[in-house]
């Protein structure tokens, strides 16, 4: 039987790596893509930060976002995430013909706003319009670019034994508050996506310290696998304590009756910062003043134990390992 | 009351442990039926924590997992049948039957698509008139009901384009051929919280009865699984053999009475193929002859390939508690979550992909 592509394939876990590794980086091999950090980062006569991302997500409007928004964060965040200053984005449409204007023009308006509270500018675009069924009514591409500070130099290679694991926030958010839109599922719940544009919350942690060894943000794959990522890419141990990560009470309800974890449910506005254990209480102090990161905490340690590995101790005291997410967390049955 | 974090109180955690180690005499081996247990001791770490009197097995309470590869092979070749929408609840897509599963199927062009219940199946089916729904009737006494009362409501609204294929099982004729069998001794139940929602105390009282065995229903929180077991060291101790409820805010003694009418309605018991313990009699719902025309079975004539079960995979004996997750030669090696040879480890609920996800070795 031909092997196909799954939708799974897409989910950002274990089966979304294997393709991505397989297919596209084995093919297109090159130092910078090799790194598999959420930006390439090149020397052209400045320090250079440059990304590209997708976004196809449904509903197109869901409490605390719309498309728009979660696209112009989520370039911006990743751009960050390499500790550049994000500068210019661009922006691609694909519309499923029949798409609402009104629709439309709310989106864009969306864009204008967060695009100017995180200090980027659109300086590019296009626009394709593909028959009905072609599309989910509107896709959005973009790309982007920022310039990196002297001396700033973030990979998620770069952890190391004994750093602690900071987390912005509470995880878990984005994913719920989607799925309580969804057709078929809607459920009343209060809580909104946490999508938001970072990159002056990591300016504030830079101020205090550039010595910010990795920084990512827990995107589809949740909190889980950007750990794991990390793990794997710095051939290090990352050792959690279940009490420390914040969690909202609405995000363990719905998890609870779905039968999904929150540390595989998806953010938008988070980031794990690995930091050096002297600067952490002012990197940590840094986050807490942004209003993106005010209940940020240190969540755990890089060990140099099970490398590769993410550990948890439990509530109870207890050990377990928190595995990377395989494909799209399914709903289960009973 | 705060349902979840309540239940997960590490003070109360640690008394309820230290109760359980101070309590605990006789070496006693329980086994939690539910998948949905079996997470929840995986993801606290419940098994280490345990006294080493105490042993934990996991039972083949995962509705995925107990499904024989011939009736998947059956809902696979059900959903290449030109017009057939397949609706199913998500855990069903990536299980692999004999040669495929439902998730490649649909890449390949089936039209599958996952619901979050049968209401959603329904409508699809009211929604497209000239196509025939089919939802896939997996899981326990848990999720029967509500699948009884969509094929009365398709009735009601004269939806005829609506079928289900019942594969629906019965969790206490399960327990009785475990223990029939003699595989794996057992000294205590813990009973399934949500199956027990709607049947009630009273088929475990039988069970625990005929086999002298007792058993404690309990609910889906670590306080909750705790507390189970610190009942049943309790009953083993003092030699006694009786069902208690545990999981009272969800579980009366009596059960869903409206739930169980409803089943009763439209389904009868039969027997039923169980991965790994084979054919149980009276452990399945088959839908009545008064509502024949909803039944997948009698609307299409689908006659798959014969069924193979995959080689070296031990799912059957690890959902009768004879082995471990670890005891298998595919574990982790040719059988992982994203390239799953046996059912076990696809569900969110099956054991090895609890062992693997949670580490075996760490968290059991």
């Amino acid at each position: 039987m031909e092997d196909r592509i799954l939708l799974a394939h897409g989910s950002g876990g274990r089966l979304a790596h294997e393709l991505v590794e397989t297919t596209f980086v084995k093919a297109l091999a090159n130092p910078l893509l090799a790194k598999l950090d959420d930006a390439a980062t090149f020397d052209l006569g400045g320090k250079l930060a440059f990304t590209t991302d997708s976004y196809v997500v449904s509903p197109l409007f869901f409490p605390g976002g719309d498309i728009g928004k979660l696209a112009v964060c989520g370039t911006v965040n990743d751009l960050a995430m390499t500790g550049a200053k994000p500068l210019y984005l661009s922006l691609s449409f694909i519309i499923e013909e029949g798409l609402s204007r009104r629709d439309l023009a709310r989106v864009v308006d969306s864009i204008r706003r967060v695009a100017g509270e995180a200090g980027v500018e659109i300086v590019t675009g296009d626009t394709k319009v593909v028959n009905r069924g072609s599309a989910d009514g509107l896709f959005i591409n973009t790309a982007g670019i920022g310039i990196i500070a002297e001396g700033v130099s973030i990979s998620g290679s770069n952890a190391r034994p004994g750093d602690r694991v900071i987390l912005s926030g509470t995880i878990g958010d984005h994913g719920i508050a989607v799925l309580s839109q969804r057709e078929g599922l809607s459920f009343a719940t209060r809580l909104e996506s946490d999508c938001a544009p970072l990159g002056k919350l990591v300016a504030g942690m830079l101020a205090v310290s550039r010595n910010i060894h990795c920084l990512r943000d827990p995107t589809r794959g949740g909190l889980a696998t950007t750990l794991n990522e990390l793990a794997a890419q710095s051939k290090v141990g990352i050792r959690i304590e279940e009490d420390r990560v914040p969690v909202r009470e609405e995000v363990l309800a719905a998890g609870e009756m779905l039968g999904l974890d929150p540390l595989y449910i998806a953010n938008e506005g988070k980031l794990v910062a690995i930091v050096p254990p002297e600067d952490a209480g002012g990197i940590l102090e840094a986050v807490r003043a942004n209003k993106y990161g005010k209940e940020a905490a240190i969540i755990g340690e890089v060990t140099a134990e099970h490398p590769g590995r993410v550990v948890m101790k439990t509530s109870l005291g207890t050990s377990r390992i928190v595995d990377m997410l395989v494909g799209d967390p399914l709903p289960r049955i009973c | 009351m705060k349902f979840i974090t309540e239940f997960r109180r590490p003070e109360l955690a640690r008394g309820l442990l230290s109760q359980i180690q101070s309590q605990s005499r006789t070496k006693a081996r329980f086994m939690e039926f539910c998948g949905g247990h079996t997470v929840t001791i995986f993801r606290y770490g419940i098994r280490q924590a345990l006294p080493r009197t105490l042993e934990m097995v996991s039972g083949p309470g995962c509705p995925v997992c107990v499904t024989a590869s011939a009736d998947l092979d059956k809902a696979i070749a059900l959903s290449r049948v030109p017009g057939v929408i397949i609706t199913t609840f998500g855990d069903m897509l990536r299980v692999p039957g004999s040669r495929s599963s439902l998730e490649k199927a649909k890449a390949e062009g089936a039209d599958v698509r996952m619901v979050y219940s049968t209401i959603d199946a329904l409508r699809i089916a009211s929604d497209n008139p000239d196509r025939s729904v089919v939802f896939l009737g997996i899981g326990f006494e848990t999720t029967a009901p509500t699948v009884a009362a969509s094929v009365l409501r398709a009735r009601e609204r004269g939806i005829k384009n609506y079928y289900v294929l019942s594969l629906h099982k019965l969790c206490p004729p399960a327990i009785r051929a475990i223990l029939d069998s003699g595989e794996v001794r057992l000294d205590g139940l813990i009973c399934p919280g949500h199956v027990s929602t709607v049947i009630g105390a009273h088929p475990w009282e039988s069970v625990a009865h005929d086999y002298h065995i007792p058993g404690v229903i309990s609910g889906f929180e670590p306080l909750d699984i705790l507390q189970a077991v610190s009942m049943l060291v309790a009953q083993v101790e003092r030699g006694e053999a009786r069902v208690e409820i545990a999981y009272r805010r969800g579980v009366r003694p009596e059960g869903n009475p409206e739930a169980l009418r409803v089943m009763e309605r439209v389904f009868e018991t039969g027997p039923a193929r169980w991965r790994g313990l084979g054919e149980i009699a009276e452990s399945g719902l088959k839908i009545r002859g008064e509502y024949q025309e909803f039944d997948a079975e009698r609307a299409f004539n689908i006659v798959p390939e014969p069924a193979r079960e995959p080689e070296g995979c031990l799912c059957g004996e690890i959902l009768r508690g004879v082995k471990m997750p670890l005891d298998c030669s595919l574990f982790g090696k040719a059988c992982t979550p994203e390239h799953p040879v046996g059912p076990c480890m696809v569900s969110s609920e099956g054991s090895c992909a609890a062992y693997y996800l949670y580490g075996g070795s760490l968290g059991g």
